[in-house]
């Protein structure tokens, strides 16, 4: 199991598996998504306070619960590579912030129309509102911050700090709803105790974050062979890999 | 698909404009990650040219 471990720091083995593993997960992902979306629009009941207001909830939700996933993610690869001087895990921090930051958008957006109609404005300097746009503020300044140095080893190190210590907003963002009032609704699906919401709603919702999970790892597959294929040009696997 | 469905209850206006950003995000996430990613194969193969003294 260690060897295993110990090969996730070998550009050339991670660039390999990246590869391997993206057609199986962006498979999964499409009959996760497709089950999801007709589940969620055509079988699912109404909500009987908003109606069908709350199918914005299978797009809204797996967002915003990526957009904490991603940024952890982020942030631990972060740690690996500064920590045990590892380079893949700055590629997998690389890698991670531009889809974190779409997907952090994304749940601002969504959220943002369902607000609408439910609580009368797009927009309230609500708690966990402005903790998630300070979360989407995070994830541009990593991505400006790396690429503000002309030495890109300074930019990873520098990117890597700012993406650690802004972890932090990670729980403020999910326990918001519990520490401050707030006009957002508590936690749902992912807290102690059973969810609150009957089996016909939560499979698809559970569906759409599988499928949206997957989606996001088969982008990250994707993304960090690029970084690797960038960071290693002069090594000699890439020029096997990129005759592959 | 019957009118109902479509009016989704009357909140249409912001069901389908939410799916559709959520559709554009996905999308745009796969499509730049293969851009990104033949680029970057294009650049490697560039640099291994130029470091053999091949034309390319």
């Amino acid at each position: 199991m260690w060897t295993w471990f110990y090969k996730l720091a070998s550009p050339p083995y991670v660039y390999g598996v990246a590869a391997a593993f993206v057609p199986w997960l962006l498979g999964v992902a499409a009959v996760a998504l497709g089950y999801g979306l007709v589940a969620g629009l055509a079988i699912a009941p109404p909500d009987y306070q908003q109606g069908d207001a709350f199918r914005m909830m299978y797009v809204h939700v797996p967002s915003a619960l990526l957009s904490l996933t991603v940024y952890t993610v982020m942030a631990a690869a972060s740690a690996v590579a500064l920590i045990w001087r590892i380079k893949v895990g700055h590629a997998v921090a690389a890698a991670s912030a531009p889809i974190g930051a779409s997907f952090t958008l994304a749940a601002l957006v969504t959220g943002s129309l369902w607000g609408r109609p439910m609580w009368g404005t797009y927009w309230a300097w609500d708690p966990r509102l402005t903790s998630e746009l300070i979360l989407l503020f995070l994830y541009v300044g990593v991505m400006s911050l790396r690429s503000a140095f002309e030495d890109p080893a300074r930019g990873d190190r520098a990117a890597a700090l700012l993406a650690i210590v802004g972890v932090v907003n990670v729980p403020i963002v999910h326990f918001s709803v519990v520490w401050w009032n707030s006009l957002h609704q508590g936690a749902t699906v992912v807290k102690l105790g059973a969810p609150s919401m009957p089996g016909s709603m939560l499979w698809p919702l559970l569906a759409m974050w599988i499928g949206f999970m997957l989606v996001y790892g088969a982008v990250l597959c994707l993304r960090l062979q690029g970084e690797l294929l960038n960071r290693e040009r002069q090594a000699v696997w890439v020029r096997e890999a990129i005759k592959s | 698909m019957s009118g109902d469905f479509w009016s989704m209850g009357g909140y249409a206006g912001y069901v389908w404009p939410c799916y559709a950003f959520a559709a554009a995000v996905l999308g745009w996430n796969l499509w730049s990650a293969r851009r990104s990613l033949a680029a970057a194969r294009v650049r490697a193969g560039r640099a291994l040219a130029m470091a053999s003294g091949e034309p390319r």
